[in-house]
């Protein structure tokens, strides 16, 4: 391979796993823009994503679905639409029963107490996804070892899309994770601008107590919110399961991790922040691995988060200074 | 005649502090009427607690002639302003990364009626020019006089029947007072009934037709605001006159 080759194919893999990035970090930064929580649950939403769509590849038997015939030359992709749509509505749904059950109740709490909350959340969502694990189902080992990595079946078939001959790939999963997360990303920003809903959720964002002054039922605006960023959440898990071929108890966390500091890189609150820093970690991440080292990959997020946030403490897109009333 | 809004023998606070010990007040139709007093009185409670914001611990209140609110129970705040009674609250409150017009959008929240939103934006560009040339500035980018004029004609678009008006004065440079002063009094020549919370007691009580002295969660006195004017009590406490 050629140098430029060679940078050709780090970009390729930076941007699809970027992209999946600013999808779960969308999550993060909206319900920060709107109840000032880190929800740390997040990323256990997107786990359970992940088993949801094992779970229901391994009940349809997914090699017999997207044998070509079954559903005709798109059968594959209207499995991954399926699969989607199947995740984000798990998802998205789990974020609203959470939002429900733990997070209203103590809105009024110190911050403290809810961010310790959400830590309580994301533990036990962390351990139903190890006994998910556990299910005596041929996709998960037939149940024998709960916490091992579950190998996720191949949905896209592998070629390479610039030939065989070309030393650089690019597979049909790099499509498809633009397939998916532009549109998302396009969707949730004309929702937020277009619809009343969405102005209700930016209104709420930038001043609650007038939100609801203006007539904005603003728990509805708040679930809404936990609802759309656990959809996403979901839908990122289908796309990360697919293109890694595999998942894991302990997936949540670390592209959580990586969500999370792309969302305070891109500037907490901010949805184009989100977007930006999920793909700048990313690329950031696709360089490291190549040009320096594995292992000193996080050393380089991290720096750069460090960086970035000392010249830039509201992060890239973040706004200058939190309005005082 | 009966009153507009009825607030009778409220109690309320915020955590073990009570801030409020049994206030009532009227509000007439048609009326101006000012809520005055110092610091931590309690004028901006009351007007949250109208609201539906902060919840009531004792009394209740009566808004047309509906029971709106009591002791743990209530409309919800969202809901208070689709039947008219809107809050301009204290600080402005405006959203400071909208635009003028997606702010002043923001009051039609709950509206359908696009030929009634589209004239009371026009109503509001004629009280207050300088919105209709600022229509596409963040609002956060605008003086502290000129967020006032946007808070005001935010919460005309929600449609009023009753406006409560938080310390419209406070903060702002004086010329600019008095054109909100001025906006305040066509207001209610227009048929707006008025509740003004102010520090500025001389001027409110000015423009007012009744007034309210509420001293540390108490109303003290209540009278004609003309009368309130001249009362030795009042001009030493709040008008300087000591």
């Amino acid at each position: 391979m050629t140098n430029t080759e060679v940078f050709l194919q780090q970009l390729i893999y930076g941007l699809s796993n970027g992209m999946i990035i600013a999808l779960v970090a969308l999550g993060y930064t909206m319900v920060y823009g709107i109840v000032e929580l880190i929800n740390f649950a997040h990323g256990d939403v997107f786990t359970l994503g992940g088993f949801l769509t094992l779970t229901i590849v391994g009940v349809l038997g997914a090699a017999a679905i997207i044998e070509p015939g079954a559903l005709g030359e798109s059968s594959h992709w209207l499995l991954l639409l399926g699969l989607v749509i199947a995740a984000g509505v798990f998802c998205g749904g789990l974020n609203l029963a959470i939002n429900r059950i733990v997070y209203k109740p103590l809105r009024s709490a110190p911050k403290l107490t809810q961010l310790v909350a959400a830590i309580g959340v994301s533990f036990i969502l962390v351990n139903i996804a190890l006994f998910w694990g556990g299910a005596p189902m041929k996709v998960f080992g037939g149940g024998n070892a709960a916490a091992a990595s579950k190998d996720f079946p191949e949905i896209l078939e592998g070629s390479n899309l610039l030939g065989d001959s070309s030393n650089v790939v690019l597979r049909l999963e790099d499509i498809a994770i633009f397939a998916v997360t532009i549109p998302l990303m396009i969707g949730l920003t004309l929702f937020v601008k277009k619809t009343r809903l969405g102005r209700g959720m930016r209104a709420t964002a930038q001043n609650p107590i007038a939100a609801k002054l203006m007539g904005i039922d603003t728990d509805r605006v708040i679930a809404a919110t936990f609802l759309i960023g656990g959809f996403l959440g979901g839908a990122a898990s289908v796309m990360w399961s697919v293109y890694n071929n595999t998942i894991s108890f302990q997936m949540g966390f670390r592209a959580g991790m990586d969500a999370f500091t792309a969302a305070v890189l891109g500037g907490i609150g901010s949805l184009p922040g989100a977007m930006v820093g999920g793909v700048l970690i990313g690329l950031i991440r696709a360089m490291s691995d190549q040009y320096i080292e594995t292992r000193w990959t996080n050393v380089v997020v991290f720096g750069v988060l460090i960086l970035i946030l000392i010249f830039r403490p509201s992060g890239l897109l973040g706004l200058k200074q939190r309005e005082k009333v | 005649m009966s009153a507009l809004l009825e607030v009778q023998n409220i109690v309320a606070g915020y955590g073990s502090i009570e801030v409020l010990h049994q206030v009532s007040l009227e509000v007439h139709e048609g009326e101006i009427v000012t809520l005055i007093g110092g610091n931590g009185a309690g004028k901006s409670t009351s007007l949250m607690c109208i609201s539906g914001i902060v919840p009531l611990r004792g009394g209740e209140i009566r808004f047309a002639g509906e029971r709106i609110s009591g002791v743990g129970e209530g409309i919800r705040a969202d809901k208070l302003v689709g039947r008219g009674l809107v809050q301009v609250p204290e600080g402005r409150r405006i959203f400071p990364r909208m635009t003028v017009l997606e702010n002043l959008m923001m009051g039609a929240y709950g509206r359908d009626d696009k030929a009634g939103i589209a004239a009371d934006l026009e109503k509001v560009y004629a009280l207050f020019d300088i919105l209709k040339a600022r229509s596409s500035q963040l609002g956060g980018t605008l003086s502290g006089g000129e967020q006032q004029m946007l808070a005001i004609g935010r919460a005309i678009l929600s449609k009023p029947r009753l406006l409560m008006m938080d310390e419209p004065s406070m903060g702002i440079a004086p010329i600019l007072v008095s054109k909100i002063f001025a906006a305040v009094r066509e207001l209610n020549r227009g048929g707006l009934t008025i509740l003004l919370v102010e520090q500025n007691a001389r001027a409110a009580l000015k423009l007012a037709r009744r007034g309210y002295v509420l001293e540390t969660g108490r109303v003290t006195l209540t009278d004609d605001a003309s009368k309130l004017l001249v009362d030795p009590r009042v001009r030493e406490a709040y008008l300087g006159d000591g």
